[in-house]
């Protein structure tokens, strides 16, 4: 245990995703012992991401304003829908810079380990857009692991009376893996060869 | 094959250890807690990236370190191939092979291929059928390491649907959560179909040799029985048609919901299956005397050498303090069979547990210190 703000740091850098105990410190005393006006770069752009930042009312995508950039931008398809799990699986499709048509963010997968069940994800939001006619083509890009093969299906049997086209984007990703993580030529050519749901 | 180098870095008792082996038998000796199961078990981990002793990881790596690096290299037909993986228990392991980074860890699945025999095989035989289950499992993943993807996909599987089942049967939330039991039922289905064809092909290429390698432990003894009993359905035993064993998956799941939601557990499928080993007749479990549950212990796991080979690319042998355990007779007949293997590497407390067909490079291990001797 460390004097009293500098253990509190290290409790809270601890929190985020994917930093332990032992890189908590690190960060820790890496602030500690770093440029004063470095540190205060990072406060603000910490506190302008909680102020400035929200979620597209449309597609729940990150969105400096009411509606993000893509949703905004009046030469993207309003046929087409297709379906993530989080805003950064939006920025990995978007530089494939195959995809034409709009965004609809879930906000993860359906995960009961994790509590995370349909009503927890913005499926009702997507129902709500699907429900006009305007929208014919799903495509369901959620992870190709278990909890997003589980989610894609999911969603494709709650559209299934609809008069839509939905498809899943082409094996060849790697399985068990994040979308975030595969190249822009993967991922790419797994948009090409999108399989229509059966 | 055979493994030429052995690295371990603050892997058990170990800060850092390098060997070199050559083909053929080499023996580990010492006296008991020197560290001579950690040297073998570093090899195993190399081949199945697992311990043969613990589940979880924590306990490979040396107290006080973060992680464990074991590296190996292994010689097949001449080509010299550098495996490493690095273990940081509670995060995904990563390993190279020929100094590349591999995607996944379990990539490394199929260079290396182990038996390893030691005193805990007993429990095959004796005890619970997890053991069997695991058994077959790692058979499988040795054999075809896309197995390991099918096993952790099921395995996943059953956890989030275990999971939906409890939070279903006591939370009030259980509405939503229950609509997507379908899909994780469908999911279950088609993992669970094809672990089961895995399995049920498994068994079937094994039973000949398990019971040609149990009349050459015992002398003469059997014949011995393996029949694959499954939760699913008697209609499937045996079947390897994915489609069917996916259909009586679905069935059996649908028709035991209303317990599965009682229980908060999935009731059917591979993971409450067992594989029932039986000698003369007589189920092996509750019947076998200790001598002829050894026997059967031997044999399973030289049929898994036997076919393994069989497949191409020998497997090395490790022998895990097991002479120590059995009688003269079955001593005998255990170092016949495996003489003429490949590459054989033998721990033993004491020089005379090994036997003399099996006399060969011997290193004495003492106090984490590891000596050539001969
Ligand atoms: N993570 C670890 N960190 C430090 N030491 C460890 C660790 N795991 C095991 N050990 C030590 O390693 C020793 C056991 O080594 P090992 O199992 O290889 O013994 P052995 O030579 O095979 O003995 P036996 O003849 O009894 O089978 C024990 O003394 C144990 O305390
Ligand atoms: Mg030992
Ligand atoms: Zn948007």
């Amino acid at each position: 245990m460390y004097e009293g703000p500098v253990q509190d740091l290290i409790d809270e850098l601890g929190r985020l995703p994917g930093v332990g105990p032992k890189s908590a410190q690190r960060i820790a005393f890496h602030l500690l012992a770093a440029d004063p006006a470095d540190v205060r770069r990072l406060v603000t752009a910490l506190t302008e991401v909680k102020d400035k930042v929200r979620f597209c009312t449309i597609c729940g995508n990150v969105a400096e304003e009411e509606q993000c950039r893509v949703c905004r931008d009046p030469r993207r398809d309003l046929a087409v829908i297709c379906v993530v799990e989080e805003p950064k699986d939006v920025v990995a499709i978007e530089r494939t810079r195959e995809f034409r048509g709009r965004y609809h963010v879930l906000g993860g997968a359906i995960s009961p380990i994790e509590g995370v069940g349909p009503d927890d994800l913005r499926i009702r939001e997507l129902m709500t857009r699907l429900a006009d006619g305007t929208v014919t083509e799903l495509i369901l890009a959620t992870d190709p692991n278990l909890e997003g093969e589980a989610t894609a299906t999911y969603i494709a049997r709650l559209v299934k009376e609809m008069d839509l086209k939905v498809t899943r984007l082409a094996s060849g990703l790697p399985v068990g893996g994040d979308l975030e993580y595969a190249d822009e030529v993967t991922l790419g050519r797994a948009f090409e060869g999108r399989r229509a749901y059966s | 094959m055979y493994v030429a180098r052995l690295s371990a870095t603050d892997f058990r008792s170990y800060a850092q250890v390098d060997l070199d082996f050559d083909p053929g038998v080499t023996a580990l000796v010492g006296p008991n807690g020197q560290g001579k199961t950690n040297l073998v078990e570093a090899i195993g981990y190399l081949a199945t990236l697992a311990s043969h002793r613990v589940a979880h990881d924590a306990p490979l790596v040396r107290e006080g370190a973060e992680r464990a690096v074991v590296r190996g290299v292994v010689v097949q037909d001449g080509r010299e191939t550098l495996l490493e993986v690095e273990v940081t228990p509670g995060r995904a392991n990563r390993a190279r092979r020929g100094g590349a980074a591999l995607p996944k860890a379990r990539d490394l699945l199929g260079t290396l291929r182990t038996v390893l025999f030691a005193p805990e095989d007993l429990a095959i035989v004796k005890g619970d059928p997890s053991g069997r289950r695991d058994f077959l499992d790692d058979l499988l993943v040795a054999r075809a390491p896309r197995y390991a993807a099918v096993r952790s996909d099921y395995d996943r599987v059953l956890r989030q649907r275990n999971a939906l089942l409890k939070s279903a049967g006591s939370a009030r939330r259980a509405g939503a959560q229950l609509r997507t039991l379908d899909v994780w039922d469908a999911h279950l289905a088609t993992a669970g179909a094809a672990l089961l064809a895995g399995r049920h092909e498994l068994v079937e290429a094994l039973h000949p040799l398990v019971d040609k390698s149990y009349a050459a432990v015992s002398r003469g003894g059997g014949p011995t029985a393996m029949e694959y009993s499954s939760s699913v359905a008697p209609e499937i035993a045996g079947s390897t048609d994915r489609e069917l064993l996916e259909a009586a998956l679905s069935a059996a799941v649908a028709a035991s919901r209303d317990k599965e939601l009682d229980r908060g557990l999935t009731l059917v499928g591979p993971h409450r299956d067992d594989l029932v080993l039986s000698i003369g007749g007589l189920p092996a479990r509750g019947y076998a005397s200790h001598g002829e549950s050894w026997s059967l212990a031997l044999a399973l796991r030289l049929a898994a050498y036997d076919l393994l080979r069989a497949d191409g690319g020998e497997p090395v042998l490790i022998l895990d303090d097991v002479f120590a355990e059995l009688d003269a007779a079955r001593r005998e007949s255990l170092a016949d069979l495996v003489a003429p293997a490949e590459q054989v590497l033998i721990t033993a407390a004491v020089a005379s547990d090994v036997p003399e067909q099996l006399v060969g490079a011997r290193y004495d291990v003492a106090a984490g210190q590891v000596r050539r001797v001969r």
